[in-house]
């Protein structure tokens, strides 16, 4: 028996059953579809955050108050920091050459009000390298005022602060906006590029730190944004970064440096695991699949016993029938495969439309998974029946109608 | 060409044990046209099976052209029944969704003839037994008559040395039963070895030689003299 006629006699056999190769294809498409579509929303998710932090500048090093003893484990967010982080170890900074530019942050939340429309608002306080290190921009007026210790009154506002604050028509630039209980004049309006992990720019003011640290009334930084020179010169600017504030801070190693490197590989590496993991869950519905496959192969096998009878009558061998069978099992599984990676791409893409911000796209390794999976299945559940078909004895077989 | 030495076969059923084929001998040459008669549960179909490879006997010695099939594995009994049988059934036994050239193409398939050559034989055998127009119907699609005589050109499309008949006219009316023996009566005439398993007389006396069995034993072997078709 050749090749070709193996295949051909298992089409027709498929073709001759529509209802019951309908419904297994149904059955492997749909756990092909959903690997695809869960590998390729956990990949948009993994991309989505890498961009965010890639967005911030990959040569960022982040400064933060306290020690974090352990490596690769949260920044101390919380708790007891030691010795608080200050606007002049920020500008301590500034004079090293791996460092190009140093924003120092305070971050608070404020009453923010003009004439008569009021609304809670997130401020942050700092310097004008901020806008660079940040890689924003303005689409009216000014950056804040260059010196660093001077707190000027002056505020840079959001695209929906604008909108939600100040009246159709009206110009922003010039006005006053009220934060607590300090007058601020707008000198410029943010660029809306989307978000910037989970602060929407639109929805920022920012002022100059000085003012910040009066608003809240705090002499200590949020953290400090270092930009290095180059990606190679990180590594020596966050060495700098240390060696400098420690010396300030009196010898005392009590404050955290996270490279951008090291928190996107952070990011990467769990949200990869998380790919992995719905991928994994999504192929128990292949293996779901594959049982029904068996199930319905081995009521073929019953259903066609008087064939198998006659085809043994024919001179064919165990090994023919066997693997007739489970060429219509591999076909069913090829086939199941190719529709799910379809039906699997159709949702991808529809899910693209809907959600822009979400580049979802499964893994190329998700391709091939799902389909050697369906494949898997389909020859493992297949082997069996066509193993049960087999052995049937022919004078048996053939006495059953 | 078929020798059968001692030919037993048992089969338990419950507490019992059936002997079906009880120490059978009969040595059938090339081109005979073999009546095998009796009641129902004589072992008339066991001895076809055993003489067609799909069944093994329990003891004793079948030589097949010479050869001692007793012996040989599944692979081998495949292998024989593909060049040396041809199978007629009561029931025809076509696939249902394969057309009529399909299932007479079906031999040709396993043994991996290729497809020009396949073509060629099945047109020249439904061409023989007057199916020619019929060729792209399913058995569905034909009558008892004709769904037989596709089952004959299937059978016979290997060239075997044997064709193995049982009741072959069991589900057809009398005209087309006539029309399906005078094809294997004709198919004889050419040479071909045919063994028929009937229990009906009237056909049976149609042979030239005719073993009756009685309980699985061989009760009677005689040549008949007169058959309808004068011995060339």
């Amino acid at each position: 028996m050749t090749l070709y006629d193996q295949i051909h006699l298992a089409w027709q056999a498929l073709t001759g059953h529509r209802l019951r190769s309908g419904l297994m294809l149904l059955a492997m498409a749909i756990g092909v579809a959903a690997v695809v579509f869960l590998t390729a929303l956990g990949e948009g998710a993994r991309r989505f955050v890498v961009g965010e932090f890639t967005a911030l500048g990959t040569h960022l090093v982040m400064v933060l108050p306290g020690r974090n003893e352990t490596t690769g484990g949260h920044p101390p967010l919380l708790g007891e920091t030691p010795r608080d982080l200050t606007l002049e170890d920020a500008l301590a900074l500034e004079r090293h050459p791996a460092i190009r530019r140093v924003a120092p942050l305070n971050v608070g939340s404020a009453p923010a009000s003009h004439g008569r429309r009021e609304r809670e608002v997130t401020v942050i306080g700092t310097t004008a390298e901020f806008l660079a290190v940040r890689r924003l921009g303005l689409t009216q007026g000014r950056n804040l005022p260059a010196a660093a210790r001077e707190a000027h009154p002056v505020a840079l506002i959001g695209e929906g602060i604008r909108q939600e604050l100040f009246a159709a028509g009206e110009r922003a630039l010039g006005g006053w906006l009220r934060l607590g209980d300090r007058r601020f004049r707008v000198i410029g309006v943010l660029r809306s590029e989307g978000y910037s992990i989970g602060l929407d720019i639109a929805e920022l003011v920012l002022i100059p730190v000085a003012s910040a640290q009066q608003l809240f009334d705090t002499s200590s930084l949020f953290r400090i944004l270092v930009e290095a020179r180059s990606r190679e010169d990180v590594k020596g600017a966050s060495d700098a970064v240390r060696r400098i504030i420690r010396e300030r801070h009196e010898g005392e190693d009590d404050i955290t440096v996270i490279t951008q490197d090291a928190v996107v590989s952070t990011f990467d590496d769990i949200l990869s695991v998380l790919t992995y993991m719905v991928g994994g869950v999504a192929a128990i519905s292949l293996v779901v699949a594959g049982i029904l496959v068996m199930n319905v192969m081995l009521v073929a096998v019953s259903q066609r016993t008087a064939e198998i009878g006659l085809l043994k009558a024919l001179g064919a061998s165990p090994a023919h029938i066997q693997r007739l069978f489970l060429t219509e099992a591999v076909l069913l599984s090829l086939m199941g495969a190719a529709i799910g990676l379809v039906v699997g791409y159709g949702a991808v893409v529809a899910l693209r439309t809907l959600y822009p911000i979400l580049s979802a796209s499964p893994p190329p390794w998700a391709l091939g998974a799902a389909t050697g999976v369906a494949l898997a299945t389909g020859i493992g559940f297949g082997v069996l029946p066509a193993r049960k078909a087999a052995r049937l004895d022919p004078v048996q077989a053939l006495a059953r109608r | 060409m078929i020798r059968l030495q001692d030919i037993s076969r048992h089969f338990v059923i419950g507490d019992n044990t059936v002997h079906a084929l009880d120490r059978v001998s009969l040595h059938i040459t090339a081109g005979e046209y073999v009546a095998v008669m009796g009641p129902s549960g004589s072992g008339k179909s066991t001895l076809l099976n055993v003489i067609g490879l799909l069944d093994r006997p329990d003891d004793g010695r079948y030589l097949l052209d010479g050869e001692d099939t007793t012996t040989m594995d599944e692979v081998r009994l495949a292998g024989f029944r593909r060049r040396h049988i041809g199978f007629v059934f009561q029931s025809f036994h076509l696939v249902p969704r394969l057309s009529a050239a399909a299932n007479v193409e079906l031999p040709m398939v396993l043994a991996g003839i290729p497809a020009e050559q396949r073509r060629r034989r099945t047109t020249a055998a439904l061409e023989a037994v007057g199916l020619t127009d019929r060729a792209g119907h399913r058995p569905e699609q034909l009558s008892g008559g004709q769904r037989q005589r596709v089952a004959v050109a299937r059978a016979t499309i290997m060239g075997p040395a044997v064709l193995l008949a049982d009741e072959p006219t069991g589900n057809l009316d009398t005209a087309s039963g006539m029309e399906v023996m005078a094809l294997l009566e004709t198919l004889n005439g050419d040479g071909l070895t045919l063994i028929l398993v009937t229990h009906d007389a009237s056909l049976g006396g149609r042979a030239r030689r005719m073993v009756k069995l009685l309980d699985g034993r061989v009760e009677s072997d005689e040549r008949l003299s007169t058959g309808p078709e004068s011995t060339p």
